[in-house]
């Protein structure tokens, strides 16, 4: 059996998430200082680190808010890896795999995982240690890769997906921009607040249906 | 292969339009009725409740798994055909209720012209004015033989909107451009979020006649005439691409299915993958499917109704061998001729004041009609044969969609502090005038099956041959300078309209699953699939219902008409072929 990887973040950042143990349990982690060790399912803790840091230029932690390492964007991206989505269990696979025109998309045989071992590569060994300007660089050579473009996707979807994908973590992600969460009504307020932000104490999707949901990357094999 | 015992009607497909054949024949007949259904059981509205999650929505959690079937695409006869890999510009239900269950719920009619589309154009240009390669043509029947369904699959789904020509006479907040209605809607309009109303007032500034969109989401609790209660809309802004999760969406699933699970004479199947209809000697004997534990099954019938949306309805006649293959070069061949979509043109308005825009529902905004249909009426410069309608709405866009919307040169890097900076500003506070025109139909677009890509049981996939004309650049430019004006209007800081250095269709952008034709109603068999009762004009035994009969594609959502159709069908078939089967034209 593979030997289990963790990835040591700031616990104080990851206050109220709710994560699935490799057992399938959820547990919640406490707000604290200090880290916590969180088991990875895709990724090595080297290459946790050196996602994470990709992540953290993307959507950084800065004078106008928090971002992807507080949200815990690294655990989403390893969920979805390590689920159906990293798999290409939706999308046609089929061969022959040919390149055509830009109309039609992607048409690589390689699916989200090899995409992000591809990018590892890219990314290089050192990429964690360099300082901020340094990534930036490094990140610039590769804004035009399917890696890229990728992680970027993912960032954000990590940053702004319900906490049970494993990111927006205490939903910060919404608090940072003042979305509610899915609610069930907006009844009373679709046709007032004209012009003025409508701000609900954010919802996961947990707490509005009141029991927990369990997104596809839990369906493993 | 086990062999079933016969029944009366198979219906290959549990959406829209074979549930209605199916509530309609076993509610006015003692007929068996089976429907198969490939995808699952139905949802209920916890289900749907567990799933508001923008990420499943994106990921198409609701849709048909592409991995399984999807289609190829090639813009010439010339081109090679590559298959869809993920989905893009259409997004095919599964399930029962189908697509109409995470459908967007827009309801509009089309225009009376459009339903002799072809003769409006002789008539209007001469024939020697019109493209070269122009396919439209006439459905067989008008829109006053149609409107009595219209009304009653407005009243079964319990539209909401505003009547604008009711029995002729022009109503004020309507729009004036419809053709006439015997009835008021169903339901008022919705309640109205802020962003349309911006769109209504600088509308209404520069002489047009905004109206509210009609949609199949209620705006109060309604009881229809099958004494279906469901409750008026909350605007949860989980609608399109999404099931309702109280059911204020009318969805087949909360209209049809409770009628028909009452039915002695229905029965439904999910999981049943049909793969052929089996005939004889001009007659359909049945259809073969592949059950859920991947057992292959005969099930036999005296009447076989395909209802299995418009790639598959072809894709299943070709495969069986009914019918005769349109060839493009010598013309000859009705089956996959006229394959239509629609033309998307997205213009963002940066409107600089929080629009909460995660608020909504399906098509709740305000539409124009004086660009759709035959916008030369109104026009006469109009470089164009038929235009689009031009809406603002707020279906309800969740922040993974919405995060990162900001105007050129706010930020020079798509991400980064600058990037992120900007992003907040402007997050919540764009929004966005659309269009989507009529597609009109030409020879050289049309679908046949590949040789080279097969789905998941081995069967060749379908081939769309689709590009666009020099006739939909024009209809793209000329409707873009219109939103433009509007948005100016607004007093927005307006964007690039989005697809505008487009040259050709793409699979890989939502331009509404829309997709139309290939199985094509019309008054002849030298022409036509189907007649205009959707009966197989070789075939009396098949009937075959849902946008693959349109011979062109209207400015507007299909599903309306799809079911106005689709209900004069079931009368025909009842009230006609149930007591002399045989042809009816």
């Amino acid at each position: 059996m593979k030997r289990r990887e963790f990835i040591a973040l700031p616990a104080k950042s990851l206050g109220g998430l709710l994560i699935y143990t490799l057992a399938r349990v959820p547990i919640r982690i406490k707000a604290e200082e200090g880290t916590v060790r969180l088991p990875l399912r895709f990724f090595t803790a080297k290459e946790a680190r050196l996602i994470s840091a990709a992540c953290d230029r993307i959507f950084p932690s800065d004078e106008s808010g928090p971002g992807a390492q507080e949200a815990g964007v690294i655990i989403y991206i390893d969920h979805q890896l390590a689920g159906a989505y990293g798999l290409d269990r939706y999308r046609y696979t089929k061969g022959p795999f040919v390149e055509s025109v830009p109309e039609h998309g992607y048409q690589g045989e390689a699916n989200p995982r090899a995409i992000y071992r591809d990018g590892l590569r890219q990314l290089g060994d050192d990429f964690a240690d360099l300082d901020a300007a340094k990534q930036d660089d490094r990140l610039r050579t590769l804004e035009n890769t399917m890696f890229f473009r990728m992680l970027r996707t993912h960032t954000i979807e990590g940053m702004f997906s319900d906490p049970l994908h494993g990111g927006n973590a205490g939903l910060i992600g919404w608090q940072l921009i003042g979305y509610p969460g899915p609610q069930m009504s907006f009844w009373d307020e679709i046709d007032k607040n004209y012009g003025q932000p409508w701000h609900g104490k954010p919802m996961s999707l947990e707490q509005v249906v009141g029991h927990p949901v369990k997104g596809w990357e839990e369906d493993r094999e | 292969m086990e062999r079933l015992k016969p029944v009366d009607v198979v219906v290959v497909g549990g959406g829209w339009t074979g549930l209605l054949m199916a509530t309609e024949i076993t509610s006015r007949t003692s007929l068996s009725v089976v429907v198969l259904e490939r995808g699952g059981p139905a949802r209920d509205l916890s289900d749907y409740g567990d799933g508001m999650d923008e990420l499943d929505m994106l990921r198409y959690r609701i849709m048909q798994n592409i991995a399984d079937e999807t289609v190829t695409h090639r813009h010439s006869g010339k081109d090679r055909a590559v298959p869809m890999r993920q989905y893009g510009s259409f997004k095919p239900g599964t399930g029962v209720g189908g697509a109409g269950e995470h459908w967007g719920a827009i309801s509009n009619r089309y225009r009376p012209d459009q339903f002799r589309l072809a003769t409006h154009l002789r008539e209007k240009y001469g024939a020697a004015r019109l493209p070269e390669n122009l396919a439209v043509q006439d459905w067989g029947f008008t829109y006053d033989d149609l409107e009595a369904y219209y009304w009653r699959a407005e009243q079964m789904m319990g539209v909401s909107g505003k009547a604008g020509n009711l029995r002729g006479s022009l109503i004020e907040g309507g729009d004036p451009f419809e053709g006439p209605r015997s009835h008021e809607f169903p339901n008022p309009p919705h309640k109205m979020s802020y962003f349309p109303t911006l769109f209504r007032k600088a509308a209404q500034e520069l002489g047009y006649h905004p109206f509210p969109i009609p949609t199949a989401t209620l705006s109060q609790d309604y009881s229809n005439p099958d004494g279906i209660v469901r409750p008026g809309c909350l605007y949860c802004g989980h609608c399109s691409r999404y099931g309702c999760m109280i059911g204020a969406k009318a969805q087949p699933s909360n209209t049809l299915l409770p009628v028909l699970t009452r039915k002695k004479n229905f029965s439904l199947r999910p999981n049943c993958w049909v793969r052929r209809v089996v005939h004889r000697d001009g007659k359909a004997e049945g259809v073969t499917y592949m059950d859920a534990a991947g057992k292959e099954m005969l099930q036999p019938a005296d009447v076989v109704v395909l209802s299995s949306w418009t790639i598959n309805n072809a894709r299943l006649l070709l495969l069986s061998g009914v019918g005769d293959p349109y060839d493009p070069v010598t013309g000859r061949g009705t089956l996959g001729k006229n394959l239509t979509h629609q033309l998307t043109e997205e213009l963002p308005l940066y409107i600089g004041t929080p629009l909460n825009l995660f608020m909504g529902a399906g098509g709740l905004g305000y539409a124009l009609g004086e660009f759709a249909g035959d916008p030369p009426g109104q026009d006469p410069t109009a470089p164009i044969l038929r235009g689009s309608e031009i809406r603002a709405s707020t279906g309800g866009e969740g922040p993974i969609v919405s995060f990162g919307k900001i105007p050129q040169g706010e930020a020079n890097s798509a991400w980064g502090s600058a990037w992120k900076k900007a992003a907040l500003k402007w997050y919540d506070k764009v929004g966005q005038i659309t269009c989507e025109a009529a597609h009109l139909s030409y020879r050289q677009n049309y679908m046949d099956l590949d040789s080279t890509y097969t789905d998941k049981f081995g069967d060749p996939l379908l081939r769309l041959t689709l590009d666009w004309t020099g006739h939909e650049k024009r209809q793209r430019a000329y409707l873009a300078k219109i939103m433009i004006a509007l948005g100016k209007a607004i007093g927005a800081r307006v964007g690039a309209p989005i697809h505008e250095t487009e040259e050709h269709y793409s699979v890989t952008y939502s331009q509404g699953t829309h997709v139309q034709g290939g199985v094509i109603l019309g008054d002849s068999p030298e022409r036509s699939v189907v007649n205009p009762w959707l009966q197989h004009w070789r075939m009396p035994n098949l009937w075959i219902t849902g946008g693959s009969a349109f011979p062109q594609n209207e400015s507007a959502n299909p599903t309306l008409t799809i079911l106005a159709v689709t209900y004069r069908a079931a009368e025909a078939f009842v009230d006609r072929y149930v007591k002399k089967p045989g042809a009816l034209a």
